[in-house]
C-alpha cells in the first residue's frame, strides 16, 4: 500500500511536509527495482539544495541511483542508521527516509497523490 | 601469411550456406558501398615465424643495451628474480579477461586480493584498488580523489614530482577546468613549506613525491600536517623500494598513497606497461577509482573473492563514475606481488639498503673529482644531482663511448637544467662504481667533456 | 574440488626466504639518513622459500580460465587468441631503460613509428599516437583532442558531447572527465540511431559525438553517411570507439566513414592478451586537423634516424608517463608484421562470419532481437518458454561454466533486457563453433524443461555463486591476520 499521507515525484521519491521541513525517502517501488541495497550516500547536514539537484545516492550491486529533490533548501538532519543497514530501505522504504530538509520552496505542480503515483508506476510498465 | 582462422575452404562454404549468404562480402551489404575500401591496406605482406625473427633480430641490433645503468629519474634497474618472469608467464593468468565471472576467476581474484594487501602493508592504508595504468595516472585520477572529497577546484603539486607526473596532472586538470600551482623547492631541495602556505587558499589537497624527483627525502610529515592545517587532503607519491627503509605514507597522515609500481619487479621495457598503484584511507573508499576485489562467501559459506563496490565504476554508474578507467595494469601488478612474494619483509629492506650505501658510494668518488659537487646537501636515498662546470650532455656521450649510461642530463626534462641526476641501485657492484668515476675522471683530465 | 585455497600471506613461515641477492661490497656507512624518517618497523611481507611460491601462484593459475583454456566468446572483449610470437618478441625489449638517449634506441623507435603508421593506414586517419595505456585511456585522450580543437578556433561554448544509449559505460564516463555534459539519444527501433533525435540533439553547443560502429549490438550504423553530416554540419566532431574494429578491418575504414579521431584497443583487435584486466593499450588515431594537439612526444623519422619530438606547443601535454605501453605494442607489431594487408582483412572476414554463424544456429533456440546479418557479434536472450519457468541469462551463464565455457558478455548493451552479447572473433575453428552451439542449445532445452538445474550452477567450479551484496554491504578488500 503506498501512503496517503505524502506525495511523489515521477523519480520515485516519496515528500513527506510537516509544516516547513520535508522528509524524502525513495518509494518502494524504487527499492524493488533497485535490488538489494549496499550502500547509501547522504548529503551532510547543512548542504543547500535547489529543485532538481542530485542530493544522494542509493547502490545496489549491479545499479546506483541518483535521487533529486523537489524542494528546495537545507538538510538539517539525515537518517545516519542507513550508513551500517542500507538494507532497511529494502525492508520498509516508507519507513526509512534518507535525509529532513527546512525547504523555502517545494513545486507542488510536479507531485503526486498517492493514487497518482500507483497509476503512474503502472503506465511505465 | 597467416592469421590464425582455422578455416577451410569447405568449412567457410557450410557456414555460409549455414547463414544463408553466397559470399563473405554479403555479410558486409549493411557497409554503404561508397565506404567500402576497394584496395588492400598499404601495411605490407604477412611474414612467417621465421621471418618475423629475423627482422626483430634486426630491430633489437639497433639498440643499445649493453651500457651499464646509472641512470633513474622514473624507471629504476633492479633485480627481477627469474620467478616475476615466469610464473607471470603463466597463460591461464595473461589470456583472462578482467574477472567479471568469479566462479571461473578465483584465481585471479584472490590475486587481485592479494595485490592490495600487499599494497596496503607496503603504505600502510586501509585500502587499494586494483591498479591503474602508471604513476602519472594515478597522480591524476589521485586529484580527481581530492577535489570530489573536498569538492574543491585548486590542486597543489610539489615541484618534486617526477616534471611528467606534473605534466600529466595539469593535462587532466586543465580539460576540468581546475587551477594547478606548483609549490617550489627550498635550496635544500625540499618542497618550501613557506610558498604552500602561501598559495594554499581553496586548495583541495597536495601531491608530494618521496624521495622527490631529485632523490632528496622530504619531510613528508611536515607536508601532511601543513595540508591538513590547511584544510586540504595530502596525497604522498612514493617510490616503493624505499619503503623498505623509509616511513610509510600511514605514518606521516597521508590521505592516500600512490606511485609507479616498476621497481617491484617489472622490466624496464622502454618506459611500459609498468603499473600506478592507489591506496588510501577507508574514509576515501567510495572516491577510489578502478577495479577492487573484496573477500565474500558462496552459499555453502566457502571464502570467495569478487568485485565489489563496482557501483563506483563506468559500466555501472555512467557519467558519474568516479573515473573512466576500465582496463588496468593488472599483469604487472600481480608481477610485484609476485615479487614482494619472492623478497619479503627482508628483501625489500635490503635492496633500500643497497641502494642507500651504494648511491652514498658513488656520490662521494663523484665530488672527489675536480668541477662536481652536490646540489643539495639533504639526505638522499638512491639519486642525488650534480652540478658540474663540464656539459652535461657532452659528458654523457662520452661516458656512453666508455660503456656507461651516466646519470640523466636534467636539460632533456626541464627546461634550462644543467644538473645530472644519477642512480645506483643494488644491479651496479663496487667495480661498476669504481669504473665509472675513473672514467668520468679521465673524461675530464682529458677535456672531452 | 570445491576447496578454498590459502592466502599468500596465510603461507607465510618466519624465517623462510626466496631471495638471495649479492653481498653489499661498498663501505656501509651510519646515519645516512636522520632516525626521524626511517620507518622503526618493517613491512609486514610474507616470508616464504621459492617453492612455496611457484606453488602458490601455479595453483592460483589453476583456479582461473583464459582464452588458451577455452572458448571465450565475451562480447565487445575480441578474446581472439594470443599469438605466442608475441610473447618472444615482447621480451627483447625488457631492458631498455625510457630515458636512454635517442641513437641508442632507433631499434624500438622504429616499432613504434612503423606500428603508428600501420595502425593509422588501418582507421583511415593521418596520424595515430601511441601513449595512452587501454581503451578508455584512449577515449580520454580523444575527447580532449577535440576540446583542444574547440578551443583553438576560440570555440569555447561547445559543453556537451552526444553519446547513444547503447554506448559502453567508457563514453560517458570519458567525456565526463574530459569536463563535457553528456546528451544521450536513443536507438532506432532497428538499433542504429535515430536521426531525427540526431538531429534533435546537435547544435551550437555540440562539441562531439562518440559512436561505436559497429554498435554494441553488432550491427553496422546504415546511415553513418548521414550520421557524420549532421554531426559536422553542427560544428561537431566524431569520436569512433574503436572497441569493435575486429569486424571491419581492412573492409571500411573509421576515417573513410568521416569519423575525426578514435582510439584503438591493440588488447582487442591487434592480439595482445588481456593480462586479467590490463595492461592494454590504447592508441589513439586522427585527421590532420587534429595532428597539432596530439599528447608528446611524437616519434619523428628524419634524415639523422628517429627522434622523439617534444617540441609541439599546441600538444594537449602527455597523458602519462614516458612513451605508451610499449611491450604491448611490440605484441600488436608483431601481430601486424606476422599477417600484413591480407591476413588483417580475412581476420575481420572471419570474425564476422564466425558470430553469424553462431547466429544462423541459435535462430529459433534464443530470442535474437535484432536478427539480421550482424558484424563480430550479435545480442540473443533466454526464449519465451525458458523465461517463464524464471531462467536468467545469468543461469544460462552459470551453467556455461559447467560446461568449460567462458560465458558471453551478460547484462549488457543495457537497452536490451536479459542481453547475452556473444562475440566468438575468427581464431575459434567451426568444431568449436559447433560444440558451443550444441551446448547452447543443450541449455535452452533444459531451461524449457528441468529449469532447477540452471538455478544451482555452477557446481563444478572451486566456489559456487558468490554472495555480491555481502561484499559490498560490508567490504572486505585486504587480508587481516
Amino acid at each position: 500500500m503506498t501512503p496517503t499521507d505524502r506525495k511523489y515525484t515521477k523519480e520515485h521519491e516519496w515528500l513527506l511536509i510537516e509544516g516547513n521541513t520535508v522528509k524524502i525517502g525513495i518509494t518502494d517501488h524504487a527499492q524493488e527495482a533497485l535490488g538489494e541495497i549496499v550502500f547509501v550516500e547522504l548529503p551532510g547536514v547543512g548542504d543547500e539544495f535547489e529543485i532538481g539537484d542530485s542530493f544522494a545516492t542509493v547502490e545496489s550491486v549491479k545499479a546506483a541511483s541518483s535521487i533529486y529533490t523537489a524542494a528546495k533548501g537545507k538538510v538539517i538532519e539525515i537518517n545516519e542508521k542507513l550508513d551500517a543497514e542500507p538494507e532497511a530501505i529494502n525492508q520498509d522504504a516508507y519507513a526509512n527516509y534518507l535525509v529532513v530538509m527546512e525547504f523555502s520552496e517545494i513545486d507542488e505542480s510536479q507531485l503526486m497523490s498517492a493514487a497518482e503515483y500507483d497509476e503512474f508506476v503502472k503506465s511505465e510498465e | 601469411m597467416k592469421s590464425y582462422v582455422p578455416h577451410t575452404e569447405n568449412e567457410r562454404r557450410e557456414m555460409l550456406e549455414s547463414i544463408g549468404v553466397k559470399s563473405i562480402d554479403e555479410l558486409f551489404s549493411d557497409v554503404p558501398a561508397s565506404l567500402l575500401l576497394k584496395r588492400r591496406l598499404n601495411i605490407g605482406e604477412g611474414m612467417s615465424e621465421v621471418e618475423i625473427r629475423k627482422a626483430f633480430l634486426e630491430l633489437v641490433n639497433k639498440n643499445r643495451t649493453d651500457l651499464k645503468v646509472f641512470r633513474g629519474a622514473g624507471a629504476y634497474n633492479h633485480y627481477i628474480p627469474s620467478l616475476v618472469l615466469e610464473l607471470s608467464a603463466r597463460s591461464e593468468l595473461y589470456t583472462a579477461y578482467t574477472p567479471y565471472q568469479a566462479e571461473m576467476s578465483q584465481g585471479m581474484l584472490q590475486a587481485i586480493f592479494e595485490y592490495q594487501t600487499f599494497i596496503c602493508r607496503l603504505t600502510g592504508l586501509d585500502v587499494s584498488n586494483a591498479s591503474v595504468y602508471d604513476g602519472a595516472t594515478a597522480a591524476a585520477e589521485a586529484m580527481v580523489m581530492m577535489l570530489n572529497a573536498t569538492r574543491k577546484k585548486k590542486l597543489l603539486l610539489s615541484a618534486g614530482l617526477h616534471p611528467e607526473v606534473i605534466e600529466t596532472v595539469k593535462t587532466y586538470a586543465h580539460s576540468i577546468g581546475v587551477e594547478i600551482v606548483v609549490v617550489p623547492l627550498n635550496e635544500k631541495g625540499m618542497t618550501d613549506i613557506a610558498q604552500l602556505k602561501a598559495n594554499a587558499e581553496g586548495f583541495a589537497g597536495l601531491i608530494a613525491q618521496n624521495p622527490n624527483f631529485f632523490g632528496v627525502i622530504e619531510d613528508m610529515k611536515a607536508l601532511a600536517d601543513c595540508a591538513h592545517e590547511l584544510g586540504g587532503l595530502f596525497t604522498a607519491y612514493v617510490n616503493p623500494i624505499a619503503l623498505g627503509m623509509l616511513k610509510r605514507p600511514a605514518d606521516y597522515g597521508a590521505d592516500i598513497a600512490i606511485g609507479d609500481g616498476q621497481p617491484l619487479g617489472v622490466p624496464m621495457s622502454f618506459g611500459g606497461p609498468y603499473f600506478g598503484f592507489m591506496a588510501c584511507t577507508n574514509k576515501l573508499i567510495r572516491n577510489l577509482p578502478g577495479r577492487i576485489a573484496g573477500q565474500t562467501e558462496d552459499a555453502e559459506g566457502n571464502r570467495a573473492f569478487v568485485l565489489t563496490l563496482q557501483a563506483r565504476e563506468q559500466h555501472i554508474r555512467r557519467d558519474k563514475a568516479s573515473s573512466n578507467i576500465c582496463s588496468n595494469q593488472m599483469l604487472c601488478a600481480i608481477m610485484a606481488s609476485i615479487y614482494m612474494a619472492v623478497m619479503g619483509k627482508h628483501g625489500i629492506k635490503e635492496v633500500a639498503e643497497q641502494c642507500l650505501q651504494k648511491a652514498h658510494y658513488l656520490a662521494d668518488g663523484l665530488t672527489q673529482i675536480k668541477g662536481f659537487k652536490l646540489r643539495y646537501a639533504s639526505p638522499f636515498f638512491h639519486e642525488f644531482v650534480t652540478d658540474c662546470e663540464y656539459d652535461a650532455e657532452k659528458l654523457n656521450d662520452a661516458l656512453k663511448a666508455k660503456g656507461f649510461m651516466g646519470g640523466l642530463p636534467l636539460g632533456r626534462v626541464i627546461k634550462g637544467e644543467h644538473g645530472m641526476l644519477w642512480c645506483v641501485t643494488e644491479m651496479n657492484s663496487r667495480q661498476d662504481i669504481d669504473d665509472l668515476i675513473c672514467a668520468v675522471e679521465s673524461i675530464v683530465k682529458e677535456g672531452l667533456a | 574440488m570445491r576447496k578454498e585455497y590459502n592466502l599468500i600471506f596465510e603461507r607465510s613461515i618466519e624465517g623462510h626466504r626466496a631471495y638471495d641477492l649479492p653481498n653489499i661490497d661498498v663501505p656501509v656507512l651510519d646515519s645516512l639518513i636522520p632516525s626521524e624518517y626511517l620507518s622503526e618497523t618493517d613491512i609486514p611481507l610474507p616470508e616464504l622459500a621459492e617453492i612455496d611460491v611457484v606453488r602458490h601462484y601455479t595453483n592460483l593459475s589453476r583456479r582461473n580460465f583464459g582464452v588458451d583454456n577455452g572458448f571465450y566468446p565475451l562480447g565487445s572483449c575480441t578474446m581472439k587468441y594470443n599469438p605466442k610470437i608475441n610473447e618472444e618478441t615482447a621480451k627483447l625489449f625488457n631492458n631498455i631503460h625510457p630515458y636512454a638517449d635517442q641513437d641508442c634506441v632507433q631499434g624500438a623507435l622504429h616499432i613504434m613509428a612503423h606500428t603508428a603508421e600501420m595502425l593509422a593506414e588501418i582507421a583511415g586517419m593521418d596520424a595515430c599516437c601511441l601513449q595512452p595505456a587501454a581503451g578508455a585511456h584512449g577515449e580520454l585522450t580523444g575527447i580532449m583532442l577535440i576540446k583542444a580543437y574547440h578551443e583553438s578556433r576560440n570555440d569555447f561554448d561547445r559543453k556537451i558531447i552526444i553519446v547513444p544509449d547503447a554506448a559502453h559505460g567508457t563514453n560517458p564516463a570519458t567525456a565526463a572527465m574530459a569536463g563535457y555534459k553528456i546528451k544521450e539519444i536513443k536507438s532506432a527501433a532497428d538499433g542504429g540511431i535515430d536521426l531525427d533525435a540526431l538531429r534533435a540533439a546537435v547544435g551550437p553547443d555540440t562539441a562531439g559525438l562518440m559512436l561505436t560502429n559497429p554498435s554494441t549490438l553488432g550491427l553496422f550504423e546504415k546511415n553513418i553517411i548521414e550520421v557524420a553530416r549532421i554531426v559536422h554540419d553542427a560544428g561537431g566532431l566524431l569520436y569512433y570507439d574503436g572497441a569493435n574494429l575486429n569486424a571491419v578491418m581492412g573492409i571500411v575504414r573509421p576515417g573513410d566513414m568521416g569519423f575525426d579521431v578514435m582510439h584503438i584497443n591493440l588488447h582487442k583487435t591487434f592480439s595482445t592478451p588481456h593480462g586479467g584486466g590490463g595492461p592494454g593499450s590504447g592508441p589513439v588515431a586522427v585527421k590532420e586537423k587534429l595532428i597539432p594537439f596530439l599528447p608528446k612526444p611524437v616519434v619523428k623519422r628524419t634524415e639523422n634516424g628517429y627522434v622523439l619530438d617534444y617540441d609541439r606547443p599546441q600538444s594537449i601535454g602527455r597523458v602519462k608517463n614516458f612513451y605508451g605501453n610499449f611491450s604491448v605494442i611490440v605484441r600488436a607489431y608483431t601481430y601486424l608484421l606476422s599477417l600484413g594487408a591480407d591476413g588483417i582483412r580475412e581476420a575481420a572476414e572471419n570474425a564476422v562470419l564466425n558470430a553469424n554463424y553462431i547466429r544462423s544456429k541459435l535462430r529459433g533456440v534464443y530470442d535474437i532481437p535484432y536478427d539480421r546479418i550482424c558484424m563480430h557479434e550479435f545480442v540473443a536472450t533466454p526464449n519465451e518458454k525458458m523465461r517463464a519457468n524464471h531462467v536468467t541469462t545469468m543461469d544460462v551463464a552459470k551453467s556455461l561454466i559447467d560446461r568449460g565455457y567462458h560465458p558471453p558478455t551478460i547484462y549488457f548493451p543495457l537497452i536490451v533486457h536479459e542481453a547475452m552479447m556473444i562475440e566468438p572473433t575468427e581464431t575459434e575453428s567451426k568444431a568449436t563453433l559447433d560444440a558451443f552451439i550444441e551446448v547452447m542449445k543443450q541449455l535452452a532445452h533444459e531451461g524449457e524443461t528441468n529449469p532447477e538445474a540452471l538455478h544451482n550452477a555452477p557446481v563444478t567450479t572451486p566456489i559456487g555463486r558468490p554472495d555480491d551484496v555481502k561484499a559490498a554491504r560490508m567490504p572486505i578488500v585486504k587480508f587481516c591476520e
